[in-house]
């Protein structure tokens, strides 16, 4: 429930959450954004919409997914009562798929037969495609060379669900240029497009709209949680590159002050290197990609390459409502490093037999760091957000191993 | 108040011709050659002169400006140094318009209030966000405006009757209008639908309407200037220095200059 004093009712009417959000774009998009912000505010308050989008996410995405007790690794951890909630599970293998549902569904209701997207791990990009065969309309996905060398599986999925991967060799050659080459696509062939924006970041409305199709994690967990443990959790836990799964997770908790929510950033070769993509623990705050965010940047304003073995996690900037939350003290940070995280990957597999992905590595890499001190009667979720078989290959190289 | 945008294009108005608008980047290829650059583009023809503000992000810009913006990056370009190219350039030259264009963050980092006192102190007349669009006027638009500088804004084909106005609201020197729905230096627009967007927006603003986007050569730039207030080139201009860095300063001087002049004249004559 959403009351006067909520912190689930941002943003305001221009898209910001507290000095954050915004759209900072080029006039070209305005019409369109204008267009996407009242068709998305129609599509919200339809009963149908959302009884639509209901009977996707039960049949095709597979959802609610389970909340899992990971017994093994509480036991070795010997503190505190570990959850996973298992987005792995998903159609197509992580929590992306929760938005693109959404979003096609939004893009089939407004007429529009091209769709765009930008992918760094390759799972939005897999999630895009998958959604966009199964309505029928065209899908050019921007990647960045360096994400295509390490993630080959994804893009080769993408090609067999009939998406054209255009490879993006500008600027760091990762997300953020993906994300450029996207909208310099959509300022290109606005009339038709539509761009399916795969975090909670770029112009509102996309952080808002983002956000509200991720929130069914939190929601189902909350369900869970008080179906399995009759309470609330103790602490909330997630990977932030963009921020979308965390947001999922948190969204539903915002207003309960009791429930810690942690955000685990990746600190690559360690924060003190500058080799990272902390924006949150270690930027300041900026304007990129359509919002007012935090970001990494030098004095001049200008964008720092960030770094992370996790694809997922190379992102400059974040989304503007966890800068907000951030800011206001809502929102708790960690970072963790390629090593701690792929630690943590090598654990979770002998552990669970779940191969995690980097992404949410780094979250549980955080967990194995809290837990042990914490009692054994409280409880911690984890959004084990993507399974990792994209992830091997980069994995093996990190260990010197040939495949 | 009358800013050097507002006499330039009243000058224009009297003689009964189009204007001719230069893009350059600033700092490219490096900050000496850049402002050698600027001090050719008067004396080869431009009346306004748009300086580009680097930045490793220019979601609306091709490949030739996204590419002279890491050129003028890789030599130590800040907008620190920008702002010293204006200053530099002013001392010799008092009357030819200078409009910053590029995108906020440099700025934000910068401390808006601060950036805005330092450019109006270098000789700036005008500026071109392109990612603030009317909706973050609080951001610099508004304050720009008290400082005396124009805010000079896009407006594109998809720029609808109805959009106009917002996007007309505290825009002042001249509208810049992009002739294409797309990214700096992409294709060459159509003349007569270009002469029929300038016709439309003229019955929502007296502004001087300048288009660019997509032109490069001295025929289209005539074509555009029969219909237009003043003709924009940008890409055409800043690939010539990419071409010929190698061969040394002067030789993109004289290759930016010429190019400059040949459609200078295209855009002096166009409706003669």
């Amino acid at each position: 429930m959403t009351t006067l004093n909520s912190l689930r009712n941002g943003p305001d009417e221009h898209g910001h959450f507290g000095t954050f959000g915004g759209r900072y774009v080029a006039e070209t998009l305005m019409p369109n954004i204008l267009e996407l912000e009242r068709a998305y505010a129609d599509a919200r308050r339809d009963p149908a919409f959302k009884a639509e989008l209901a009977l996707w996410l039960r049949d095709y995405v597979g959802r609610p997914s389970p909340l899992y007790l990971a017994e093994r690794l509480t036991d070795a951890l010997g503190g505190a009562k570990i959850y996973f909630k298992r987005d792995e599970l998903n159609h197509t293998g992580a929590h992306k798929i929760n938005n693109c549902i959404g979003q096609i569904m939004l893009a089939q209701r407004m007429g529009k037969r091209r769709i765009i997207a930008e992918t760094g791990a390759g799972q939005h990009g897999v999630a895009t495609a998958t959604v966009a065969a199964r309505f029928g309309l065209d899908c050019i996905v921007y990647m960045g060379e360096r994400d295509i060398e390490r993630q080959q599986p994804n893009v080769f999925r993408m090609k067999l669900l009939g998406a054209e991967v255009r490879p993006v060799g500008s600027g760091s050659k990762t997300l953020k240029d993906a994300m450029n080459e996207a909208l310099r696509d959509w300022v290109t062939n606005v009339e038709d497009t539509f761009y399916l924006i795969g975090s909670v970041a770029g112009p509102h409305p996309y952080p808002a709209m983002v956000r509200d199709f991720q929130a069914i994690i939190g929601e189902e967990v909350r369900e869970q949680l008080a179906e399995r443990e009759g309470r609330l959790p103790d602490v909330l836990v997630a990977a932030i590159g963009g921020g979308s799964n965390a947001m999922g997770l948190f969204h539903a908790f915002l207003d309960d002050p009791e429930v810690e929510l942690l955000g685990v950033e990746a600190a690559g070769d360690g924060l003190e290197t500058g080799r990272h993509a902390a924006a949150l623990t270690a930027g300041s705050p900026g304007v990129l990609h359509g919002s007012k965010s935090y970001l990494l940047q030098d004095d001049d304003g200008q964008v720092i390459e960030p770094h992370s073995i996790s694809a997922g996690l190379d992102y400059p900037g974040v989304g503007p409502e966890h800068s907000w939350l951030k800011d206001i003290g809502r929102l708790q940070m960690a970072a963790v490093t390629d090593q701690e995280a792929l630690d943590a990957f090598e654990r979770c597999s002998r552990l669970e037999g779940i191969i995690p992905a980097l992404e949410p590595s780094h979250a549980l890499a955080q967990v194995i760091k809290l837990a042990p001190g914490l009692p054994r009667d409280s409880i911690v979720v984890m959004n084990l957000c993507g399974r990792g078989d994209k992830d091997i290959f980069t994995v093996a190289k990190a260990r010197g191993v040939e495949l | 108040m009358s800013t050097r945008i507002d006499r330039r294009f009243e000058a224009l108005a009297a003689a009964g011709r189009a204007g001719f608008v230069t893009f350059v980047t600033a700092g490219d290829p490096d900050p000496d050659t850049s402002l050698r650059l600027l001090k050719a583009l008067p004396e080869a023809g431009a009346d306004v002169i748009e300086l580009g503000m680097p930045f490793t992000d220019p979601m609306a810009d091709g490949p030739a400006i996204q590419a002279g913006g890491l050129r003028a990056l890789a030599a130590g370009m800040t907008l620190a140094k920008t702002l010293d190219l204006v200053r530099a350039f002013r001392a010799e030259d008092d009357a030819t318009p200078i409009v910053l264009m590029g995108y906020f963050n440099p700025i934000f980092a910068y401390g808006p209030e601060r950036f805005l006192d330092d450019a109006a102190a270098a000789g700036v007349d005008g500026l071109i966000i392109v990612d603030l669009p009317a909706e973050e006027d609080a951001e610099l638009c508004l304050p720009a405006r008290t400082r005396g500088l124009n805010f000079i804004r896009l407006a594109t084909p998809t720029t609808d009757d109805q959009r106009l106005p917002a996007v007309l609201t505290n825009s002042s020197g001249f509208l810049y209008y992009v002739s294409i729905t797309g990214i700096t230096g992409a294709a060459a627009p159509m003349a007569d639908t270009v002469a029929a967007a300038v016709d439309r927006i003229r019955r929502h603003t007296r502004l001087p309407i300048a288009v660019g986007f997509g032109i490069r050569e001295p025929e289209r730039a005539a074509e555009i200037g029969r219909a237009a207030d003043a003709v924009v080139v940008g890409s055409a201009l800043v690939e010539l220095v990419g071409a010929h860095q190698a061969n040394g300063a002067t030789a993109v001087v004289d290759a930016v200059r010429a190019k400059t002049a040949a459609l200078a004249e295209a855009v002096r004559g166009a409706r003669g």
